[in-house]
Parts: C-alpha cells; sequence; structure tokens
C-alpha cells in the first residue's frame, strides 16, 4: 500500500518512454541493470552501447550517498564494469546502520559534464513542491540554502512563469530547454502518479537535459490505473530489509487479498509475540510494550484486518512457528489483542486462530507459552468463550478479556508473567 | 474548514453503493437517539432504481434508491451528506460528482486504497467550495445523539455501552478508525462522553485533518474539550501544533501520537496505515508528541497513561463549572434482527424450503455430498452428475455411462417431431432462447416423448405380476390402452430401431440382471406376431433397462423403485436429452437468420 521507492533505472526507464510520449522530449539516457541472473553476453546483446562507451557502475538498491560510500566506478569499460560488479555482487555493506547484500546494479554511459543542476517534485497534500538548484550533485547538503523552491497548488498548471523564479539565476538562453524539460517530468510525474522525483544531478548533453542520477516514489494504490503504463514495476524492499522466510510468506498473502496482513520478524529469540488485530491498535500495543521497557523482548510486528479464517489461520501459523522456535525453558506470552472492532465479527476471526493454536499444540506447550486476549466488538462473547475453551483443551494457559478492560492491559499481564 | 457543527439531529445523508448493514445501522442509531426522520435519505445504486426495505425500529420503510447521483440530489435537497461506500477504484470519481452537487456539503469516503493523487483533486476541490471530505480509508464519525456514519461505532450493544444516543462534551479526533471505537469506549469511562467523534483515514492525505476538525470543535460550544490521537508519519499534527501555539484553540487538548514503537525497526517500515510510515524525525511519534506539549497540550507519557490524562482534564472542567452534568435518558430498546437473534440462539424460526441434494453454503458447492472439485478431479461425467443430483448417491460406472448414452441417444431426432417443430416455428418468430426451448419440451407428454415412464411402469406391473406377454398384451388391449414402448413409425421386425440394439448390447455386457429387459423383448416377440412394425423401440428399450439398472444395482430398496418409477424421474432422461436437440434447432433457425414460418395454405383442409 501507499507510496514505494522503485530502483533508479526504473525510474529512469520510465521517464523515457513517457517523456517522449506526453512531452516530445527524447532523452538520450542509457541505462542497463545487472543483477546475480544477468548474462553479461545477452546484456551486451541487448545493449550495444555497453561495448562502445565508457562507463558508470553503482548499486541500485535504494539508499543513496553511493559516491560517498566509494560504490561508484567512473569512466570504465565494460570489462571493467564486469570484474566490479562480480566482485561486489552479494557483498554484504552497511549504509548508516543498515547492513545488506548488494544485489542490483545499474550500468550507464559515463558523462563528462559541467553542469550539475538538483531538481525535484514531492506530492503533498495540498499541491506539489518543485526544487530547483544551480548546484546540485553529492554535496547538495552542503548548498541546500542554494535550493529554490516553489508550491504549486493542486489543479494549478506548470507554467514558464511558476518555472521562472527557480532558474533565473541560470542564463537566459537555456530557459527555454530547462523549463520544457521540468514540465516534461512535471507530466509525468502527473500521468504515472508518481509522489517523488529527484534528479541529482542532471546536466547538459549537447545543450539537452540529461539526468545523471535519479530516485522516484510511485503511488501504489494508483497501481490500477497505471497497470500499462508502469508495467512490470518492480517493488523493492527497504535496503537492509531482507525479508526472513516468514515474512515474505505474509508478504504474499497480503499482495493477493483485500485483506490487510503484515508480519515483522524483530526478534526470533524474543519472548513477547504479537497478533494484533487494527492498524491502529498494532503499532499501539507494539508502542506500549516498548513504553514498559520490554521492546527487547518483542518478537514481531503484526497487524491484521479483514482476514479471512483461511488467511487468518496462515498467519497465526507464521507467528506460532516463530513464536515456539527457540523454547528456552522460559514463559513467553502471546498477545492476541485489538481494539473494540466497529464490524469485525470476533469470533470468526478467532476461529482461524484457533485451529492454528491446536495445529502447535505440543509446540506451545514446550514453549511455555501463556495466551492473554483482548478483544471487544460484534460477538466478542463468543470468541473470548472459544479461546477459553481452547486453552483448557490444550492445556496452554489463557487469559481473556473484553471491552470493560484497557486494551494494552494485557501487555502488563504479559510482561508480569514472563 | 473551521467553522463547526457538521451534523444535527435532522441531517440528512444519500448513500452511494447500497449496503444493507451499515445503512440498518445508522437507521437503528437514529432510533436509538430518537429521531424523528431517518438519516438515510436515499439510496444511489448505479444502474438501479426503486426501494430498499430497511427498518427504522420496529417498523419497516422504503428507502427510495436511484441510479444517479444527480437525480438523488434532486430528490433529496436537504439531504446534505454523501456517504460513499464505492471501491477503490471508483470512489474517487462518485465522490468528486458529489462535491459538485451544490446540495452536498460533506463527503466521507469509505474506501482504503484510493490513489493520492485522486484524494488531492478532492481536496483541492473541497477547499474552493467550502466542503468537508471525510476519509479516505475511515470508518466514517459520529455526532452523539444526533447522526452516525455508515459502520461509525460497531454493535448496537457498543453504542448504548458508550451512551453515543445522547450528547456529551468531548470532541475527538483520530486517524484509525477502529482506535476510534476502543477511544469512545475509554471516553465513555471516564468522562460524560462524546459529542462529536471524526476518524479521518489512514491515508497519507487525508481528506480533511485532525487540526481540521480540532479547530471545527474548538468553534462547537457544547465541545468543552478535545481529545487527538495521531500517529508516526506525515506532519498533519504539526498544523495542530501551529494553531495551539497562535492560540488558536481555547480548549483543553488531550493528545497522543503513536507509533514510538518505529525506532525499533532499523530500516523503514510500512505499518498497517498507509499514512504511518516511520520516516524523518519530524514525522517519528516521539517528536510530535514533544511538540504538541511544547505546544500546549496535555500529552501523557504513554498511551497507557492517555485514560488518566483524559479524566483528569474532564474533572478539573467540572469542578470549575465548565461541564455540568447532563440528563440521562433511556434509550429504547432496538429490536433483534431475526438473522442475528437466531445466530445467538435465542429464537428460533420454521424454514419455508427444504433441499436435500445440493448445498452451496461452503468453500464450494457440493452435489449429495460431493464437492464440485473432487467431481471434476476424478473425472466424473454428466452421467455422474444426475445420478447424484437425481438419486442422491454415486451410481457404479456402467449405470451412469448407461444414463449417458441414454441422453445421447435422445438428444434429437430431426426436425419433424413435434418438439422440434414447434422450438423452430417460435425460433422463427422472433423469440428467445428460452420461449424457443420451452415451447418445444412443452409438447413432451403422453403421445411424444413421454412413453419411458409408462413403459416402465407397465412392464414393471406386468412382469411382477407374473403375466406371461400374450396377458399382458391382451389385457391391456382389453382396457383400450395400446403398450407403451412398442410400435415404431418407420422400423420393422426385419429392420430393427439401431439404438435399441445399441442399447440392449450395453446392457447385456455390463448389466448384472437384464431380466425386464428380456420381458421386454418376449412381449415384442408376441406383438411381431400381431403385426411387423410393433417392435420395442427406443422408449421401451430405455424403460425397461432402468428397471433392470434400478433393480440390479443393488442400490435402490424396493420402494425406491417404486418411488423413482411413479415420479416420472424416467421422463426428466427425455426432457434433459432432447433440450440439446431443442437448443440447437433454435440456435441453426437463428444462425439461418429463418423468417416467421407460416404455415401454406395447400396444407390445410379447409372444410365445414
Amino acid at each position: 500500500m501507499a507510496r514505494k521507492k522503485i530502483r533508479e533505472y526504473d525510474s529512469k526507464s520510465l521517464l523515457k518512454q513517457n517523456l517522449k510520449r506526453l512531452a516530445n522530449i527524447e532523452l538520450p539516457i542509457c541505462s542497463a541493470q545487472v543483477t546475480k541472473s544477468t548474462d553479461f553476453t545477452e546484456l551486451l546483446d541487448k545493449e550495444k552501447w555497453l561495448s562502445a562507451r565508457r562507463l558508470v557502475v553503482k548499486p541500485d538498491m535504494l539508499f543513496g550517498k553511493r559516491g560517498k560510500s566509494g560504490l561508484v566506478a567512473l569512466n570504465l569499460d565494460f570489462a571493467e564494469v564486469i570484474q566490479f560488479v562480480k566482485k561486489r555482487l552479494g557483498q554484504e555493506i552497511e549504509i548508516e546502520g543498515c547492513k545488506g547484500p548488494i544485489t542490483t546494479f545499474i550500468i550507464e554511459p559515463f558523462i563528462p559534464h559541467k553542469e550539475e543542476y538538483y531538481f525535484a517534485i514531492d506530492s503533498e497534500r495540498l499541491g506539489c513542491t518543485i526544487s530547483f538548484s544551480e548546484c546540485g550533485g553529492v554535496e547538495i547538503e552542503e548548498y541546500w540554502d542554494k535550493v529554490n523552491s516553489i508550491f504549486l497548488p493542486t489543479d494549478s498548471p506548470l507554467t514558464n512563469e511558476t518555472i521562472a523564479p527557480l532558474i533565473a539565476g541560470l542564463p537566459l538562453e537555456i530557459h527555454g530547454k530547462i523549463s520544457d524539460f521540468m514540465k516534461g517530468v512535471f507530466a509525468v510525474f502527473q500521468d504515472l502518479d508518481f509522489s517523488f522525483i529527484e534528479m541529482n544531478p542532471f546536466t547538459l548533453v549537447d545543450g539537452e537535459p540529461y539526468p545523471l542520477d535519479m530516485r522516484g516514489e510511485v503511488d501504489e494504490n494508483a497501481g490500477f490505473k497505471n497497470e500499462e503504463k508502469w508495467g512490470n514495476l518492480e517493488f523493492p524492499h527497504p535496503f537492509g530489509r531482507i525479508p526472513s522466510p516468514e515474512e515474505s510468506f505474509i508478504h504474499d498473502l497480503n499482495e493477493k487479498t483485500s485483506a490487510s496482513l503484515k508480519f515483522t520478524l524483530l526478534n526470533p529469540k524474543g519472548r513477547i509475540w504479537n497478533m494484533i488485530a487494527g492498524g491502529g491498535a498494532s503499532l499501539i500495543y507494539t508502542d506500549t510494550v516498548g513504553d514498559l521497557g520490554y521492546a527487547a523482548e518483542l518478537g514481531n510486528y503484526t497487524e491484521y484486518g479483514g482476514p479471512s479464517e483461511e488467511e487468518m489461520l496462515k498467519l497465526a501459523r507464521v507467528i506460532l512457528d516463530c513464536a515456539t522456535a527457540n523454547p528456552d525453558g522460559r514463559k513467553r506470552a502471546l498477545l492476541v489483542g485489538g481494539n473494540i472492532a466497529n464490524l469485525t465479527d470476533v469470533g470468526a476471526t478467532f476461529d482461524g486462530i484457533i485451529r492454528a493454536l491446536k495445529e502447535k499444540k505440543s509446540e506451545l506447550r514446550e514453549a511455555n507459552i501463556h495466551i492473554y486476549v483482548r478483544r471487544g466488538g460484534p460477538n466478542y462473547q463468543t470468541g473470548l468463550a472459544k479461546m477459553q475453551a481452547v486453552g483448557e483443551e490444550l492445556g496452554v494457559p489463557v487469559e481473556v478479556y473484553g471491552p470493560e478492560a484497557i486494551m494494552t492491559g494485557i501487555c502488563n499481564r504479559a510482561i508480569e508473567g514472563i | 474548514m473551521a467553522t463547526g457543527q457538521l451534523f444535527s439531529r435532522t441531517t440528512q445523508a444519500l448513500f452511494y453503493n447500497y449496503k444493507q448493514l451499515p445503512i440498518q445501522r445508522m437507521l437503528d442509531f437514529d432510533f436509538l437517539c430518537g429521531r424523528e426522520t431517518p438519516s438515510v435519505a436515499g439510496i444511489i445504486n448505479p444502474g438501479a432504481e426503486g426501494f430498499q426495505k430497511l427498518f427504522f425500529g420496529q417498523e419497516e420503510i422504503a428507502i427510495p434508491v436511484h441510479s444517479t447521483i444527480e437525480a438523488a440530489c434532486a430528490a433529496h435537497p436537504t439531504a446534505d451528506v454523501f456517504i460513499n461506500f464505492a471501491s477503490f477504484r471508483s470512489a474517487a470519481a462518485s465522490s468528486m460528482a458529489a462535491l459538485k452537487q451544490p446540495t452536498i456539503r460533506v463527503v466521507a469516503i469509505i474506501a482504503e486504497g484510493v490513489p493520492e493523487s485522486d484524494t488531492k483533486q478532492l481536496i483541492g476541490y473541497a477547499r474552493s467550495n467550502n466542503k468537508v471530505v471525510i476519509g479516505p480509508a475511515t470508518v466514517g464519525g459520529i455526532q452523539g445523539g444526533a447522526f452516525k456514519i455508515g459502520d461509525t461505532a460497531g454493535t448496537i450493544d457498543n453504542i448504548i455501552h458508550c451512551k453515543l444516543y445522547r450528547p456529551g462534551s468531548v470532541g475527538f479526533v483520530s486517524k484509525s478508525g477502529g482506535m476510534s471505537n476502543e477511544m469512545y469506549n475509554t471516553i465513555a469511562r471516564v468522562t460524560d462522553g462524546i459529542y462529536e467523534g471524526i476518524a479521518i483515514g489512514g491515508d497519507v492525505f487525508p481528506g480533511s485533518t485532525l487540526s481540521d476538525h480540532v479547530l471545527r470543535f474548538n468553534n462547537i460550544p457544547q465541545v468543552k474539550m478535545m481529545v487527538v490521537l495521531g500517529e508516526l508519519g506525515g506532519r498533519d499534527e504539526y498544523s495542530l501544533v501551529e494553531a495551539l501555539k497562535q492560540g488558536k484553540v481555547n480548549k483543553p487538548v488531550i493528545a497522543w501520537v503513536s507509533g514510538t514503537c518505529a525506532r525499533l525497526f532499523k530500516s523503514e517500515v510500512q505499518f498497517g496505515h498507509a499514512g504511518a510510515k516511520s520516516g524523518g524525525e519530524m514525522e517519528s511519534a516521539q517528536a510530535k508528541n514533544q511538540a504538541l506539549k511544547e505546544a500546549g497540550a496535555v500529552v501523557p507519557t504513554s498511551y497507557e497513561a492517555f485514560e488518566a490524562a483524559i479524566k483528569e482534564t474532564f474533572e478539573k472542567l467540572v469542578e470549575e463549572g465548565k461541564i455540568t452534568s447532563i440528563k440521562e435518558v433511556k434509550p429504547p430498546q432496538i429490536p433483534e434482527d431475526l438473522n442475528s437473534a437466531i445466530k445467538s440462539g435465542k429464537v428460533r424460526a420454521p424454514t419455508h424450503i427444504i433441499s436435500t441434494i445440493s448445498d452451496d453454503r461452503g468453500e464450494e458447492p457440493c452435489y449429495a455430498g460431493v464437492p464440485m472439485s473432487s467431481i471434476v478431479e476424478q473425472g466424473y461425467g454428466v452421467g455422474d452428475v444426475i445420478s447424484l443430483l437425481w438419486f442422491k448417491r454415486s451410481l457404479p460406472r456402467y449405470c451412469t455411462h448407461f444414463i449417458e448414452i441414454c441422453i445421447m441417444l435422445c438428444a434429437d431426432h430431426g426436425p419433424c417431431v413435434s418438439g422440434a417443430h414447434n422450438t423452430i416455428v417460435t425460433a422463427r418468430a422472433g423469440k428467445d432462447l428460452v420461449s424457443s426451448l420451452v415451447s418445444g419440451l412443452l409438447t413432451i407428454g403422453p403421445r411424444f416423448g413421454g412413453a419411458i415412464d409408462d413403459a416402465a411402469r407397465y412392464f414393471k406391473d406386468a412382469y411382477n405380476r407374473g403375466l406371461t406377454p400374450y396377458e399382458f398384451v391382451e389385457g391391456m388391449k382389453k382396457k383400450g390402452i395400446r403398450v407403451p414402448g412398442i410400435g415404431h413409425r418407420i422400423k420393422r421386425g426385419d429392420n430393427r430401431d439401431k439404438r435399441v440394439e445399441l442399447l440392449q448390447r450395453f446392457a447385456r455386457t455390463n448389466f448384472p440382471s437384464v431380466k425386464y429387459m428380456e420381458y421386454a423383448v418376449q412381449v415384442e416377440t408376441y406383438t411381431l406376431s400381431k403385426a411387423n412394425n410393433l417392435v420395442l423401440n427406443v422408449d421401451g428399450a430405455i424403460g425397461s433397462l432402468f428397471l433392470d439398472l434400478l433393480a440390479g444395482s443393488g442400490m435402490f430398496t424396493k420402494q425406491e423403485i417404486d418411488e423413482i418409477v411413479e415420479i416420472g424421474y424416467l421422463n426428466g432422461l427425455f426432457v434433459l436429452a432432447r433440450s440439446i436437440g431443442l437448443i440447437g434447432h433454435t440456435f441453426d433457425q437463428k444462425r439461418l437468420k429463418q423468417p416467421l414460418y407460416r404455415h401454406p395454405w395447400e396444407d390445410v383442409l379447409y372444410t365445414k
């Protein structure tokens, strides 16, 4: 859901294709993507320029400051690029505290250049902020005060007049080119439901605007309108988030349903595990465990909304598998929580959880799991009674609370318990 | 935005995309509040018109259904709230159409997943035209004792428990719809309850913001204090901070921003709501809580302490005499719906229909207990499906194969027989498939196609009574009844019906016993001695062989066999089979574009 960062390679491909269609601007950029499955001979066959030109190669993994981290190589030939990539592909690096392997590179022609302009469009609630600076490039943060911004209200067109104050410092003869380019990019931004575009920098090649580096974010909710324009657009995980098999499983499940299912593994050895309904409540339960000083014991973050019994069963299985994977004799807590539902049938939701609990009877007992339940809403009495009953049946301690109890009260109970 | 009250006890809404439950919940709330008029004036269901029956208390009322937004607004000019239950794909377009109606002031959008750019268009239009958008991705909102949007505040029990049927003194706004219901409970526990509560929805760009509603609450005299539940992500809380700093809010604000846990996650995380994304420091829950506190809001140390902070503020206002105790009213009892009463086991009601052959309530439909998937996976044929749906059991393959042969043999018999003729005439009269089919089917009866059942009945009776073919045939003759299943227009003793031969050969090879068929052959031998055209015809062959199938398979009791023959199952076989041919004739005539059939004069004997 919501905003998704896309790879530089995809940002540039979308820009190139659609700038032509929407603004009749031919962007002379070329880029190629390399992952561990890339066959370099095939790639060369498809992208002939790779052998004809000097090249730049860098990781394309949604993190910035690549130059500063020594991950960009300039002015290589194709053989040197291959060597560079092969040496680093799969290598673990650390960027701002996040660790992960490098899996994807982008290769482009090496463009000796003079001008480095900064250009960004950011979608906001009442319009878009459009920023431009003559001093773009890796040092942009030091020249932040040289970035000019205008705010363009929703529905106002981007015109030469609105752009004029941004580019006032540029030589007059290039105003036309730069304005047309910015208007074109803005048209692509709107037409393809981008929520953020940044070029830092773009330059001029033979007097024509040429983005050297680009970041993009699209509004995933607009996917249904953009099926053709986006094509098979990839939404990579943020860098450093290497999903565990369990996380990937739930992520895939979530993609296929209208229900909401989220699962993040925080600490496999944790002793407090969450199974929380509702986007708002799941956050607050997680907060509360942290506020009570037990963040380190939190096994996971989970949120579900509107799942079918089968989907709930699958999610519950995953959580129980993780929660019972590392028994150490000490007590563990499973929080089956949620706010007082508006319309979810609590009894029905719990049926899926109960089926999973029954499947994992021996694991639950071995891991010394105590279950704390709190929920209200339609049919909650039935749901709570069923949970109580399954506890007795399985020999797993279960405490149940209804709407009369404070929502996060079970966090306290769980912490006292462990 | 700003200004004050959005709703009152007379507010009426138009409801887009008919959903029975949320509308009924709104009407139940109305009744609970003692409203005189229902809060839903009309329903818009694209492409449909008429009325929807719903309950207003004990009484049933008919709410008009309109096919377009324009028509609904014209018919209900006083309805100024538009509640949009359209899907995320169409919510934006219908919401914009509603905003453009002069009579509509407030639009609530329930759908989750509306594209940001579309919401921005709605926000822009609403701002320039002084209209209010609540949502998208929200449950809605409620004004105590006055008006409720859709599913807000859940069950009747919950509404009564939170005393939402009468106004309290607290204005509440949050992003989360689920948490708003939780907070209605919390607030009811420690104050005199909700005056108005709004869930703005979890999107990145809500149609109206937390601060929009806080500023509005500030203008409503009955609201004495405001409770705000924010979330990490976005900067909306900072406009509230600004408003507080500028002294635009002169009532106490108790605020909490959830999502302090985001720092536990090393990389960027998208939480449950689209807007709840960990980003820069400014957008963190900690920073927002800090800023709100510095701007003068009451900010607890954690969510757990939220309730106590609300309580303390409320009690202080009571002490200061700013809140006086309200007179409690007892809401009327809402009659329970039959469905929920049955579900909870409180009442029972007789059913009006009984069915034993199929069940469509589970994951997949079942024929006589056999799920659709195993029917397909095990390679069952039409004969097996007939055996499940007609005989409620799985018959052995030779039986179902026999049924299939019967169907294939009876599917059509040329264009001249009366059924096909009728179908052809009807099709040529320009009638539709079903009319053409049934006009052919309606000819099936004692003289056309209906002989299988009778053949089976008479052969069975004669055989079971031990009559010789002579006794049987002559007995029938005495009663003036032709022996069904005997006789053919063309076929002769020396030119047997190929179909009869095929059936008999199949049965001899596969059936454990063919005693009825042997009896029918003996009868035929006798009738052939009387006239060369009195052969056993296909009706007689199917009728007698079906008796062998029923008796020989060992899967039917004597009573069951009697009943099957009595009810007329075997005719069903002919009706089913011949439908295939009749449908074919209909398509054939239509494909050939045949004109209206008129019988030629020359072919009619006009006479006195």
